[in-house]
């Protein structure tokens, strides 16, 4: 009996653990991201509250925490309400089984990539059912560009998980990282290289950032589904919508760049070098880099146009794909090294 | 060798269909619009291939395949080559009016191709699984080719009427099914059948419960009474071509899965399901029969024609025996290629956009094209049951299987309604030959569909006098 | 009873409670829309009930494909849809004594069978209680291509003619959409679009 209410508590403390530093990386990622993206467009940034300008996460929390909820009189206020929940808890409920080095998952459970995968699918939800009970046409209308979209690339990002899962034979994260372990080549970014790239087209695509973000469209339909959120909910749709942007990079990390394993593994002189490194950096250096990509992706291209969206996901990565789970299969079969073993 | 094994074993008509089907999807896809007879060609040949293999199977031996959710038996043979002849001559009636009527054509052959496909599959499946995926994969294109011809309203709504019902009772015989499976704990048909023989009076109330549901989903896809409420809509409401097709072929499978599921898989529920199928006879030949007397529409009472049909050859099955269950599949050979002649009539009759869907569109078609319309009084007269058609020696075995098992009051009551239900057939030929017709040109066909729909009404007839061949044909299927 | 089982107890019903529970709000919801977010939460208490037996691949495949996708269309298309709540709502009323007469009928027929005097429980097998290296994944892709690949290969061909019927129903030929070619427009040169035209000066 005591020992069960230990374990949960050892759960919950586990859980607060992963939680209040993905927050905080939340908070500095978009710091990071306003930095980033100023120096590419050659401004400065923020650089006005704290030393240059790092407290000013922590003022737009508080600014967001203190404004005022208005939720509009011809909404459907129950669901009005629901939908920033309904796009934080999956958000949130995914980090449950990611590894962020050798045992160190708040569950290791069999099939993690279809739970993954799962989960993301739910995001869509928050978006739907926030663009409806709003009761705008700007929402609305972002709503329905959401939905459209995630069904689209879900199905693209399937097939690369399926890839996956015949390279590596298991659905569970933990043995998926370690079927890669030898370095750098031996990861699967390499004989899986077209699921990779739709993995993370479809990622981005799946959190809507740009240049896919017609479900925001700020210069279309002003801000989409959120447009008539204010204060603490529309935090909560900003949120999850970094966590979102964590969790794609940490996936892609984790399927296909070795997760928390060591670039230089087995490279004579660079390998011993480097192997005091305890793997969480390795991990948290990967997703850093998928980050800056975001950044990246997103001060570079223009926003697609919706057919072209829909062309892109149907008519491009579904077929790609679809081709390569069959040279994957093949690869497996004929157990070419040093992938496939 | 490999010539051998692929003549005898028993898959093989469903998979060269399937290929062939496959192929036909994308040659479909590349040809060009003129070029549709293409497709027309390769889906019968896809047919005929069938036909011809499932000839040179016929003789194998029963066996269980793919684990035992597979059979090959006689009725299997029967039936197969008989669903695959029908659509033979179905996409031969149907070509012209499709053609006419900008339905799109190669979506028609596939999807009866493809239907047929299901046809095969669930007359041969022997498990709860594949007989339901057989029967979801013969109805799943019947819904889409009654909403084929897209600017028709009224295909659009007998499609969604037939969508609805049909989900409805693959939703009924899907809970029945799960019951069964609940109380045997098994999908398969043979293991059903030995687990029911000794069960514990808990299991078998919930095998009867779930019975219950079960034959209401198969009612329900037989169009029998009661639950037959979609069947008049969906023959008036379907382009002619769709309501031949939906009216022939699929019912010969849905009888399959009464023999799968009632005879093969429950042979100790019998006094059950026997009381049960009493009802629905009785329903349907009554109400068939009188409803169809009022209709002024054609393809409707013919709808309500195939309900009383369907209600005689249930008291083939009801009599439990295998005489019954032979005479009940020669009822619906017999039926299926009476109906098969009487909607193809209406398809060929139906030109250039004039729709033949009235009984008074009949009028003195003697006079149009007399070889046609004695075509049709053959078929009328088979269906009213009248020597020496197929339509009475049919009538006289369930007749007779009923009076083999001691029901002679069932009998005087079909006997007495078959009486009252040639009047409206006999209607039919009286407004052939004895009224004036209203438009006067004559009827011309192309040779070969002339060639078929003779083939198709002299069978009726040929059949009706030497009916010992298909007679011992049925008996051998539910040999003993 | 320990703290687990409890907890097992506790988690099964909630479930099951929330199950029918949204089951029967998706049919008497008056808003089409909530009608669906009923349904998925049903999908999700399922999946709760299906992951307690220890099959967490149907469970999670369940989320992925019937709220992941079937759902969200079916959202996008009732959101879409101005359906009349009020002339929905009068005949619901007129059928409902009817259907509450055949629910409760079979209500009491199902209770009745498979109540513990008619089924005794042990005649049943049940699943759990699986080793820890068990997934439910491989054991269901190993009877799947073996003794089920017959009815697996026809779900296939399902499928195949569900793609084939909704298209024939739905597309009208190449020529009737209104989208951009890119091929051409980059083809476009500047003397096709426009002509410079030398006007004549006002000079008198």
């Amino acid at each position: 009996m005591f020992n069960d209410l230990l374990l949960i508590l050892w759960i919950i403390i586990k859980i607060i653990v992963i939680v209040v530093p993905l927050l905080l990386g939340v908070a500095y990622l978009t710091f990071f991201e306003r930095k980033v993206i100023g120096l590419m467009q050659s401004r400065i940034g923020p650089n006005r509250v704290g030393p240059w300008g790092l407290l000013q996460p922590i003022a737009d929390v508080l600014k967001l925490l203190t404004k005022e909820i208005i939720i509009p009189s011809a909404s459907n206020r129950y669901l009005f309400v629901i939908a920033p929940m309904l796009t934080i808890t999956p958000a949130l409920a995914a980090w449950a089984v990611i590894p962020f080095s050798q045992g160190m998952a708040l569950a290791n459970i069999n099939a993690g990539v279809l739970y993954l995968f799962a989960l993301g699918s739910l995001s869509v939800y928050g978006v739907l059912v926030a663009g409806w009970a709003s009761n705008s046409k700007y929402a609305f209308l972002g709503a329905m560009r959401a939905a459209a979209q995630t069904i689209s690339y879900e199905i693209a990002m399937g097939f690369s998980f399926v890839g996956i899962l015949l390279a590596a034979g298991s659905m569970n994260l933990q043995d998926i990282v370690l079927k890669q372990q030898g370095g750098f080549w031996h990861w699967y970014w390499l004989p899986l290289l077209p699921l990779f790239v739709t993995y993370w087209i479809s990622g981005v695509a799946e959190t809507n950032r740009l240049p896919f973000d017609v479900a925001e469209g700020e210069s279309e339909i002003v801000a989409g589904f959120h447009v008539e959120y204010s204060g603490i909910t529309f935090a909560l749709f900003f949120l999850a919508e970094y966590i979102n942007m964590i969790m794609v990079s940490t996936i892609a990390a984790l399927l296909f760049l070795g997760g928390w394993l060591s670039p230089f593994e087995g490279i004579p002189l660079l390998g011993p070098l480097f192997a005091w490194v305890p793997g969480i950096i390795w991990l948290f250096l990967k997703i850093g880099g998928f980050l800056f990509l975001y950044i990246w992706l997103r001060a570079t291209f223009p926003r697609y146009r919706y057919d072209q969206i829909m062309r892109l996901g149907w008519k491009v990565l579904i077929p790609v794909t679809l081709v390569w789970v069959v040279v994957v299969s093949l690869g497996v079969e004929f157990k070419i090294a040093p992938w496939f073993i | 060798m490999l010539f051998e094994t692929i003549l005898t074993y028993p898959a093989t008509p469903e998979i060269f269909l399937l290929g062939m089907t496959c192929i036909v999807l994308l040659a479909d896809l590349f040809i060009k619009q003129q070029e549709k007879k293409i497709t027309y060609w390769l889906s019968q040949f896809a047919l005929v291939g069938t036909a011809v293999l499932v000839l040179l199977l016929y003789n194998v031996p029963s066996t269980l395949l793919f684990n035992g959710s597979f059979i090959w038996d006689k009725t299997a043979a029967l039936m197969q080559f008989a669903i695959v002849a029908i659509n033979f001559f179905i996409l031969i009636y149907a070509r012209e009016y499709i053609r006419e009527r900008k339905i799109p054509q190669g979506e028609y052959y596939l999807l009866s191709l493809f239907s047929v496909l299901g046809m095969l599959v669930l007359v041969s499946a022997y498990s709860l699984l594949t007989l339901y995926l057989g029967l979801e994969l013969l109805s799943l294109p019947l819904y889409a080719m009654v909403a084929l011809q897209r600017d028709s309203t009224e295909c659009a709504e007998a499609a969604m009427k037939y969508f609805v019902t049909g989900a409805l009772a693959s939703g009924m015989l899907l809970y029945g099914l799960s019951m069964f499976y609940g109380a045997t704990q098994s999908l398969n048909i043979t293991e059903i059948a030995q687990v029911t023989s000794n069960l514990s009076s808990g299991q078998e109330l919930m095998l009867i419960f779930g019975l219950v549901f079960i034959i209401a989903g198969v009612v329900f896809k037989l169009g029998a009474a009661p639950f037959h409420m979609w069947v008049p809509d969906v023959y008036q409401g379907a382009p002619t071509s769709v309501t031949l097709f939906v009216g022939t072929a699929p019912k010969i499978a849905a009888l399959a899965m009464v023999v799968r599921l009632l005879i093969e898989g429950t042979p100790a529920l019998v006094h059950q399901w026997q009381e049960v199928l009493i009802l629905i006879a009785v329903l349907s030949i009554a109400l068939g029969n009188v409803v169809a007397i009022v209709q002024s529409n054609l393809k409707r009472m013919l709808s309500y024609s195939a309900i009383a049909h369907v209600g005689y050859m249930s008291l083939g099955l009801l009599a439990a025996t295998p005489d019954g269950y032979a005479s009940a599949l020669f009822y619906m050979l017999a039926y299926a290629l009476m109906s098969l002649g009487a909607f193809g009539m209406l398809v060929l009759l139906s030109k250039s956009g004039a729709e033949v869907d009235k009984i008074g569109d009949l009028r003195g078609l003697n006079t149009r094209n007399p070889w046609l319309a004695f075509m049709l009084l053959l078929v009328m007269f088979s269906m009213a049951g009248i020597p020496p058609m197929v339509g009475f020696f049919a009538k006289l075995g369930v007749l007779e299987a009923l009076i083999g098992a001691h029901m002679v009051w069932l009998a005087t009551f079909a006997l007495v309604f078959a009486i009252i239900g040639a009047y409206y057939y006999l209607n039919v030929v009286k407004v052939m030959y004895f009224e004036e017709p209203e438009i006067q040109y004559p009827i011309v066909n192309r040779p070969i569909i002339n060639v078929a729909i003779s083939v198709n009404c002299l069978m009726v007839l040929w059949l009706g006098m030497f009916p010992s061949g298909l007679i011992d044909l049925c008996r051998a299927a539910f040999a003993m | 009873m320990n703290l687990a089982q409890i907890f097992t107890d506790l988690v099964f019903f909630s479930f099951a409670a929330i199950l029918v529970g949204s089951a029967l709000m998706t049919i008497i919801s008056r808003n089409p829309v909530r009608s669906a977010l009923f349904l998925v939460l049903a999908f999700f208490a399922a999946t709760g009930l299906w992951i307690l037996l220890e099959v967490e691949f149907l469970g999670l495949i369940l989320i992925l494909v019937y709220v992941g996708a079937v759902m969200t269309l079916f959202l996008f298309v009732v959101m879409t849809l101005n359906i009349d709540v009020e002339e929905q709502r009068s005949s619901f009323v007129r059928y409902l004594p009817f259907a509450i007469v055949i629910v409760a009928m079979l209500v009491i027929l199902m209770v009745y069978v498979i109540s513990p005097g008619h089924l005794n429980p042990s005649e049943l097998t049940t699943t759990g209680g699986q080793p820890v290296n068990y997934s439910n994944t491989t054991e269901l892709g190993m009877v799947l291509y073996t003794d089920y690949a017959y009815p697996f290969e026809l779900a296939g061909i399902l499928l195949l003619v569900a793609i084939i019927a909704a298209i024939s129903l739905t597309f009208h030929g190449k020529g009737n959409n209104k989208t951009q070619n890119p091929d051409q427009q980059i083809l476009i040169r500047r003397e096709d679009r426009i002509r410079m035209v030398k006007m004549q000066g006002d000079k008198k």
